[in-house]
């Protein structure tokens, strides 16, 4: 009744072609946008921003990352987290070696590092798909974690082996450190996060991302109508690096504030893959469904029973959580093995008819 | 059923309303953070339940310290870092005493923390060795000894083994390790003593995701027959290795460990373990006051969440340990401020003036526990000398002295490594607290 198209008329190809081709989604936007940038900084608190906001947010964007090579281009990758360890220890040599350049800048840099690491780890991709390129990316995911632990120059020769972030400001206020204020981080990663979803939501829309399709869907075929194999494949996986390096910088940077070499281990990788196959192969918002589910929702259980007043032992309120949010995959899978962006799809569809479905 | 749901929800809401100024009355929030689950849950349960139930036994007995009782709560880390920074936002906003965090990942990203949100953390002989230094960490605290320490006083024993330090030269000592932070923190003193006393250091890294696949480290030992190795492991590690190091039949009393390993880990390692060493600074078993305490008034009572006969293992006594400089702290720092009611800050200056000499020990129903223990501002660590205990086969068997670390080399590490960090980490604040005399 409330969300349907009628009368609104498309008169051109752009205007057709629209990621949000209708007038509520467009409101819809808004009001989440309106949402994320000034209700909840003014009404969260502390824990809830930098306990589920920021991480919600570094994971939807590693989600991201990975979801435009997977989902996308189809190319299976388990070197996720190691590629966020690229990120997170170019971002600390950088801003350690420089420390006067401004974080953001480095954050930003610390992703190119990943992209030329991605783009180095994903050259068998031309010769190898599927599973076999999977086990090709995990061996990326051993050395490179392995590089973190043996090479203490990336370190900075500490001696407990782990990266601890100094104090960057911005504009004179702390964003990175003890002194940053929840508020302050959560700022800047949303910032990020909203800019790096509009880019990508322009590349998978475009040229670059129909050329990523049209490998996914069968390579041979790309192949004949002219897309050339391996230019589209690395850049898949430079862009890709490229989001989980800047995801891993913010990880470590505004989240952790300090890491060991063991934070970016495949358990990592295993968790965003998770992310992008329960929110959708090949969705933007998919991703953000999946961090959502995956990180978001075991802390509401974890909440639940003191909430409502009931007494249970941490460890039992953890062992619940994960039968329950096991069961949940599961039964997500079951309901819509296309994930939660799909079914996100089809309430949409049924929402436009309602209330009279036919 | 919505209905029903909602009013048992409203009722549940109204009646925590009510609960709550109940507790009103004096009260300390001590959070315990603790990992009964995972992978690590075979070393974090022990552990746990000893936290957990000498403060119960407080409560119990003497209803709390100094007439504040204590609010436990557990928050479950599952010795993640996501989780364990998760707990600290959470726990933060409670006006906890102070902080246990019982992984050093999670201790990393809290120490700059901990002088920001005012809240102390007591990382006990874990986490960062260098905090041992007050002037540059006033707010971390990790008695009784370092890493660092409990090498020297490893190699120390060897050396009496052998009948003194100079007989190391040309001996071939082994080193298994955790491949993360923990394991290699070591390596600096670890080479220079090879150095310095001649003896040859072999490596066998084990990383953190093949801890239980320790074949190909063992075959490299049989290989090279080391004279002794020396164990810095946990969790799985442990009993891998012993059940390794017995299937390549290699001497039992010549493998000896730092104090992490458990009575549950010698018992899945098998009867092959006997004769195993590890490093110890207090006694095992229930042979004293508080313990009998805890059996009568927490574990006979069903407050506990420890089978009846693991009070007394090695681990859970390191938990009651633990839970005494906690105790310690708080007790001191009420005695400092004169308040009841102490917060972090209070309790920073009572660990940092902290004094448990024998008879505060004999007062505690903890006599001949462990050694007395003094921190000051400057030293954060009390570098407590350490015991070798043995493994018979059934329990830890003390079977030495207690053996002082070497001071004079564990001494300008510790200093060179807090300098260190300070200098890397720009902006690392000078130390404003003020020192408190020794009460």
């Amino acid at each position: 009744m409330f969300y349907r198209e009628a009368g609104q008329f498309k008169t051109n190809y752009a205007a057709d072609m629209a990621v949000f081709p209708i007038l509520q989604d467009k409101i819809g936007i808004a009001i989440i946008l309106a949402l994320a940038l000034v209700v909840i900084p003014l009404v969260g608190n502390a824990f809830f921003l930098s306990v589920v906001m920021i991480p919600f947010l570094v994971f939807a964007l590693a989600s991201i990352g990975l979801n435009l090579l997977t989902g996308y281009t189809g190319l299976l990758s388990l070197g996720t987290a190691g590629f966020m360890g690229v990120g997170a220890f170019a971002c600390y040599k950088l801003t350690t070696i420089f420390p006067e350049v401004n974080i953001i800048v480095w954050i930003f840099a610390s992703g190119l590092f990943s992209a030329a690491v991605g783009v180095f780890f994903g050259l068998p991709s031309l010769r190898i798909k599927g599973f076999y390129l999977a086990v090709a990316t995990l061996a990326a995911q051993f050395f490179l974690q392995w590089c973190f632990i043996r090479i203490p120059w990336l370190y900075n020769y500490n001696v407990s082996g782990a990266i601890e972030v100094p104090t960057r400001t911005l504009f004179g206020i702390p964003v990175t450190g003890p002194n940053a204020s929840p508020e302050m981080r959560y700022y800047v990663v949303l910032g990020l996060v909203i800019l790096l979803t509009w880019i990508a939501s322009n590349l998978v829309h475009g040229r670059i991302g129909r050329s990523w399709m049209a490998v996914r869907d069968m390579d041979i075929a790309a192949e004949l109508m002219g897309i050339k194999l391996l230019p589209t494949k690395l850049l898949a996986f430079a862009v890709s690096s490229f989001y989980c390096g800047v995801a891993g910088a913010l990880m470590v940077f505004l989240w952790y504030g300090g890491a060991e070499p063991e934070v970016f281990s495949i358990n990592q990788s295993f968790l965003i893959l998770f992310m992008v196959i329960i929110g959708g192969l090949g969705s933007l918002i998919g991703s953000f469904f999946g961090a959502a589910l995956i990180y978001i929702l075991p802390i509401v259980l974890r909440g639940a029973p003191s909430l409502v007043g009931l007494d249970i032992g941490a460890a039992t309120v953890e062992h619940l959580t994960f039968m329950i949010v096991g069961a949940l995959i599961i039964v997500f899978l079951i309901v819509e093995p296309h994930g939660l962006a799909r079914l996100w799809q089809t309430g949409k569809q049924k929402l436009r008819v309602w209330p009279f479905p036919y | 059923m919505v209905r029903k749901l909602s009013t048992i929800l409203a009722t549940a809401i109204v009646a925590s309303a009510f609960a709550l100024p109940a507790k009103a009355q004096d009260s300390i929030y001590v959070p315990l953070f603790t990992y009964r689950t995972g992978p690590f849950s075979g070393s974090g349960i022990p552990i746990a339940n000893g936290m957990r139930d000498y403060l119960t036994m407080l409560n119990e007995r003497d209803g709390g310290i100094g007439g504040a009782k204590l609010i436990l709560e557990e928050c479950e880390t599952g010795y993640d870092t996501k989780k364990g920074v998760e707990c600290y936002e959470a726990v933060k906003g409670k006006n906890p005493v102070m902080i246990n965090p019982w992984s050093t990942g999670i201790t990393l990203p809290l120490i700059p923390r901990a002088a920001v949100d005012k809240i102390p953390i007591l990382s006990m002989a874990y986490g960062l060795s260098a905090s041992a230094d007050g002037e540059t960490f006033p707010w971390i605290f990790n008695p009784p000894n370092t890493y660092w320490d409990g090498l020297s006083m490893i190699i120390k024993y060897i050396g009496e083994q052998e009948g003194g330090l100079d007989k190391l030269k040309g001996k071939k000592i082994g080193y298994i390790y955790l491949d993360a932070g923990f394991g290699r923190e070591p390596l600096p003193l670890f080479d220079q003593l090879a150095r310095d006393l001649g003896f040859e250091l072999k490596l066998y890294p084990v990383p953190a995701d093949s801890m239980q696949n320790q074949s190909s480290q063992w075959l490299s030992v049989r290989r090279d027959r080391p004279d002794y190795m020396v164990l810095y492991g946990w969790g799985a590690l442990n009993p891998t290795a012993v059940k390794e190091a017995a299937k390549i039949n290699y001497p039992m009393e010549k493998f000896i460990s730092i104090w992490w390993p458990g009575d549950d880990d010698m018992r899945s390692a098998g009867p092959g373990g006997k004769g195993f060493k590890t490093l110890n600074w207090h006694a095992v078993g229930t042979d004293f006051p508080a313990l009998q305490d805890i059996q009568k008034l927490v574990v006979d009572k069903g407050l506990s969440q420890a089978p009846k006969n693991s009070v007394g293992e090695v681990l859970y006594n390191r938990g009651v340990y633990n839970s005494m400089l906690i105790a310690e702290g708080i007790r001191n720092a009420q005695k400092l401020t004169g308040k009841t009611v102490v917060t972090g800050e209070d309790v920073r200056r009572g660990l940092e003036t902290l004094n448990i000499d024998e008879a505060r020990l004999k007062e505690l129903g903890l006599e001949g526990f462990a050694g007395p223990i003094k921190l000051t501002c400057t030293d954060h660590n009390g570098h407590r000398p350490a015991f070798m205990q043995q493994w018979d086969g059934e329990k830890w068997v003390k079977i030495s002295e207690p053996i002082e670390p070497m001071a004079d080399r564990v001494k300008p590490l510790l200093e060179a490594a807090a300098r260190d960090y300070a200098e890397k980490s720009t902006g690392w604040p000078k130390r404003t607290e003020p020192c408190d005399k020794q009460s």
